[in-house]
């Protein structure tokens, strides 16, 4: 049928027998999600149409996740706003309070989503979730109202880029080394409108956790979604943990792909991404002297388990440099009483680090470590554009946990083998 | 129908964050919002903007966060349309949800300069630059969003489906 995982996923939604690039398609969705920034404008449109219930109130998914705790009133209105409506339509995936992670390590950690999902979500890392094998991409927050209401949304097929990932990543190599590279490589709008494909060896060593953070970036490169096949390690990931059925796709043997990147995963050194476009991208043995004075770890991106067992093995005994303030954010309640069990917040602790509770918090300027003026940060988020973290004056470096870990110690961008 | 207005220009892979900085998310009124359109781009933008004029920017525009409150504060400001090389896709789909004219060219990003009185086609998406005496020819809008902006956008078309 020469179909990519992407085209099947779309087309087995679509009720079709197969579709093609820039075929529009109306699609069943698995999940709607939305959070508290984007949902009080879904809530607005759903009553301004006068619609009087959800599709399904199981399947339509609310996380209080950017500013919440709440941060101000404002914030605390707009988080009231969407509980009350949680509770008129009987929503059941309500995610607040100490329940609440960030929304893209909560859904697929809770098992709320999973292989074969079309997923659409009033958030751009939506497409976190390829990293399952689902179809997943952020819309905004009339296209989420409209697939609240009904169920449905429309697609345009996109065409798809295939990545081919070869060879065993070094000690240090992270997916954020390998994500960061490839938009390095194809710049911030390289895959616009297209579908980020992986394939290759490398991808038997990747972790579930990696293979979520390249998936979680590929909107910024302009992407529509990035798409893992399942394997062994999703398929273990899943199991015992997705509450429905796991639909299991992969790209046919002849599907048609717009173009072919390989990357060499096995000559990369950890990357770093500097102000302020996430594409901005050198080797760490490029990067030179350059002090910080924050680095953070946590979001969507780099938040969950392994990224702060990361971070704790390189600082366990150790403190952080007198110019650094560290903020460890676990991704959600989970990870961070996994955390807690283990001793990873004592090591944070004892190095000197804020640790908070789970938030989107500083990786969109909301708060718990806004940028002064003049001020530079290295974090393990998502983004890097002028005043995503505070100050218009202030910028920002992205890298991997590991990269972050050695630079808490150093006090300047550092390489992990320089601390280990 | 045609929009006229003032140009003001910016560059390449204006984000989200540019467009509306995420501090002012805690507001989705339109008004409050455009109080602080383009800030993180240029300080100075909403005192300068005016009802009418038109963003002229280059390549990928409204990358970044999916957040409507970018083409929100871009309409609450009164901008008529935005002329760009191309945007990016979720700002893209937000504009024609949300009925904000979006115009793509090449030649009309690389020629108009800030200030240039505009004249933009609705229909024919023909521009023409008073200031300069020139015209650019904008992308044709795929037949399917004509048909989003004809029924009144997205939402319109949902409440006709419901028959609410």
């Amino acid at each position: 049928m020469e179909m990519t995982i992407t085209e099947k996923i779309l087309a087995s939604h679509a009720g079709a027998e197969q579709v093609k690039p820039g075929e529009l398609v109306n699609c069943k969705v698995d999940i709607a999600l939305a959070n508290d920034i984007t949902a009080p404008i879904s809530v607005k449109e759903f009553n301004r149409v006068g619609a009087k219930k959800v599709f399904d109130k199981e399947r339509v998914v609310l996380v209080m996740d950017h500013f919440a705790p709440a941060k101000d009133i404002a914030s605390a209105n707009q988080i009231k706003v969407v509980r009350d409506f949680a509770k008129d339509q009987g929503i059941i995936n309500f995610w607040a309070d100490g329940r609440m992670g960030v929304e893209h390590a909560i859904l697929p950690e809770q098992g709320l989503v999973g292989p074969g999902d079309l997923v659409i979500g009033a958030d751009s890392h939506t497409c976190t979730y390829g990293a399952l094998g689902a179809f997943a991409a952020g819309v905004g927050s009339n296209d989420l109202a409209a697939a609240m209401i009904t169920g449905e949304a429309w697609y345009k097929v996109p065409e798809t880029i295939l990545f081919e990932l070869k060879g065993k990543p070094g000690k240090w190599i992270s997916g954020k080394d390998i994500i960061l590279n490839i938009i390095g490589k194809i710049g911030v709008d390289g895959a616009l409108y297209k579908s980020m494909e992986y394939k290759g060896d490398a991808i038997e060593h990747l972790s579930m956790d990696d293979r979520f953070t390249i998936a979680n970036m590929a909107v910024e490169a302009g992407a529509k979604n990035g798409i893992f096949h399942p394997d062994g390690k999703t398929r273990e990931y899943v199991e015992g943990r997705f509450k429905r059925e796991a639909k299991y796709y992969e790209s046919d043997v002849d599907a048609k792909y717009c173009e072919r990147i390989e990357v060499n995963v096995g000559e990369l050194e950890p990357q770093v991404a500097f102000p302020h476009l996430p594409s901005n991208v050198k080797g760490i043995s490029e990067v030179g002297d350059i002090m910080v004075d924050q680095v953070v770890v946590g979001s969507c991106t780099n938040g969950r388990y392994s990224d702060l067992e990361t971070v704790a093995n390189l600082i366990k005994g150790k403190k952080m440099a007198s110019n650094i303030r560290l903020i460890v954010i676990p991704a959600t309640p989970a990870i961070q009483r996994e955390a807690m069990s283990n001793g990873l917040i004592d090591i944070f602790m004892d190095a000197g680090a804020v640790v908070s509770t789970p938030t989107c918090g500083p990786c969109l300027g909301g708060y718990m470590g806004i940028l002064a003026d003049g001020e530079k940060a290295l974090t393990t988020t998502n983004r890097n554009f002028v005043g995503r973290m505070g100050s218009r004056k202030s910028e920002i470096y992205l890298a991997s946990p590991a990269v972050a870990a050695a630079t808490a110690i150093t006090g300047k961008i550092s390489s992990p083998e320089e601390v280990a | 129908m045609a929009f006229k207005g003032k140009a003001h220009t910016f560059g390449d892979d204006i984000d989200t964050d540019a467009i509306i900085p995420a501090r002012y998310l805690v507001s989705t009124d339109p008004k409050e919002l455009a109080k602080h359109l383009m800030e993180d781009a240029d300080p100075e933008f909403p005192q300068k903007v005016r009802a009418g004029d038109i963003i002229v920017a280059r390549k990928n525009f409204g990358c970044g966060s999916s957040r409507e409150h970018a083409p929100i504060a871009i309409k609450g400001a009164g901008v008529s349309c935005v002329i760009a090389k191309s945007y990016a896709r979720i700002f893209y789909r937000n504009s024609f949800n949300m009925g904000l004219p979006i115009f793509e060219s090449d030649e009309a990003a690389e020629k108009i300069e800030q200030g240039d009185k505009l004249e933009v086609d609705m229909d024919s998406g023909l521009i023409k630059n008073l200031t300069k005496g020139e015209e650019y020819q904008a992308s044709a809008i795929p037949p399917f969003m004509q048909d989003l902006i004809k029924t009144g956008g997205l939402m319109a078309a949902v409440k006709k489906k419901i028959g609410a």
